[in-house]
């Protein structure tokens, strides 16, 4: 049975299939595992609060990378869920004494090798199993360098920990993979679909249309009756789902902007390599945004709150301005 | 972003370890490359650590005064607030509520208990106690 390697990656998920992908014998890279299954997107959700604050994320929903594979690549998955831990566990043994290598969801707080300050209860964190030793469960987690080890009871808390997103002891691996894949045929469809993400979004606050949303929220901030410790925490937390949040930079802009790089490669098309520069401008405006709001928060900028508040939200019109070019740009390259 | 922008700050929030970012090389092709930490990134991390830290040591202080349960104070040690122990435990809102009441929580059944106690994986012994310090 073939050895498993370890292989850093910027964002769990990607992490992970592009990994379990590869080790059945398929090699697939992250950015390629993120970009066929059209993840990049961008969503601010007020009804979802995550310590107050409203959600935004940068990429389609947890699970979705791993639920894309068989439809996009006809890779064979094995996906299962537990109604009890008992079930999970004993699942999850015969597995690894099988030799199999498996991905499964858990609660990134109950993970103790995960540095202090980035446990917090969310249920979407995936990780690697490929093997187990004693008490001690042996654990690739591909957003660090090393592989670890994870305790038993460790492990069954974070598996079927309960609230939003709860994972249910989700277990998963590609049970057979094709031996090559059709980039011609499937890079401007994912492509295609990804636009439907970015440019036309069923909700208001999604897309090209929710960054412009969340440009306006921050205009908000001014008035808001607690201002002085709401705004600081507001802006560091969109600071904090843009990059805390394992996207490889930029909210996954950098990392869709390696895959549309790799596809233009593939498929030797210029307008892919133009669109991952592109891209990247994106991405870099992002990246001074999140400079500029937490400089703003610490007050080492001397100008009014107003035209500060201006500044920031007039960078996020920026970005939606950048980004909406890219995907016209990808929107010829799809449809011809 | 170029591989040479890419920011290594050794932030202390990442306690030694590194993560991985995506930038170009000198020839425009795209790499993985290790950052150490971005300053940006960490002190926005840990301004919500801090308060996180700050609604525990409060909910210490009052529950010290008599003015709410260890409940709550256990509850913001484990990183939760009240929509998530709420949804975690599946107890009503109202109840979760009440039962940072001191009188009301001091006559809490063990089964009640016990559902907070899987929930914030604590025993019930820790859970009816406030710990000497935050």
């Amino acid at each position: 049975m073939k050895e498993f390697q370890h292989q850093q990656a910027a964002h769990c998920e990607s992490g992970v299939v592009s990994a379990l992908v590869s080790h059945a014998g398929l090699e697939l890279s992250e950015p390629m595992a993120f970009g066929l299954a059209s993840a990049l997107a961008f969503a601010y959700i007020p009804i979802v609060k995550l310590a107050g604050m409203p959600l935004i994320s940068y990429r389609m929903w947890p699970g979705a990378i791993m639920r894309a594979m068989p439809k996009r690549l006809g890779v064979a998955m094995n996906i299962q869920k537990f109604g009890s831990v008992q079930q999970g566990t004993e699942a999850l043994d015969a597995a690894l004494d099988k030799g199999q290598v498996v991905g499964l969801q858990t609660c990134i707080y109950w993970l103790p090798y995960i540095p202090d300050q980035f446990r917090f209860h969310f249920n979407g964190h995936n990780i690697i199993v490929y093997g187990r030793d004693g008490n001690d469960y042996l654990i690739s987690d591909p957003v660090f360098e090393m592989t670890t080890r994870c305790s038993r009871e460790a492990l069954i808390k974070a598996r079927f920990a309960k609230g939003a997103l709860q994972p249910k002891g989700l277990m998963y691996h590609p049970t057979s993979v094709p031996s090559q894949i059709n980039y011609k045929v499937m890079i401007p469809k994912v492509i295609k679909a990804n636009y439907r993400n970015m440019m036309q979004p069923i909700f208001p606050m999604i897309g090209i249309k929710g960054i412009r949303y969340l440009s306006k929220q921050i205009l908000k901030l001014e008035k808001h009756a607690d201002r002085d410790r709401y705004l600081p925490l507001y802006l560091t937390h969109i600071v904090r789902m843009q990059e805390e949040v394992g996207s490889g930079g930029a909210g996954f802009r950098f990392l869709y902007a390696s895959f549309l790089q790799e596809a233009g490669t593939l498929l030797n098309n210029e307008t892919l390599q133009q669109a991952a520069k592109e891209l990247t401008d994106a991405g870099d405006e992002w990246r001074r945004f999140a400079l500029r709001a937490t400089k703003m928060v610490r007050g080492r900028e001397e100008m009014s709150l107003n035209s500060l508040l201006n500044s920031l939200s007039d960078t996020l019109n920026l970005v939606a301005d950048r980004e909406a070019a890219v995907w016209k740009r990808l929107r010829n390259f799809a449809i011809d | 972003m170029d591989k040479q922008s890419v920011p290594q700050d050794h932030s202390s929030t990442y306690e030694g370890l590194s993560k991985l970012l995506y930038a170009m090389d000198e020839n425009g092709k795209y790499v993985g490359v290790r950052s150490t930490g971005w300053e940006a990134e960490s002190f926005s991390t840990e301004l919500a650590v801090a308060e996180m830290n700050n609604q525990r040591d409060d909910a210490w202080k009052r529950a010290r005064e008599g003015k709410t349960s260890a409940l709550e104070y256990h509850m913001y040690r484990k990183r939760m607030d009240l929509d998530t122990l709420v949804m975690i435990t599946g107890l009503w809102r109202w109840r979760v509520h009440r039962h940072f009441k001191p009188s009301i929580y001091a006559k809490l059944s063990e089964k009640v208990l016990s559902r907070y106690a899987d929930a914030l994986g604590v025993s019930i012994v820790e859970l009816r106690q406030l710990p000497s310090h935050p």
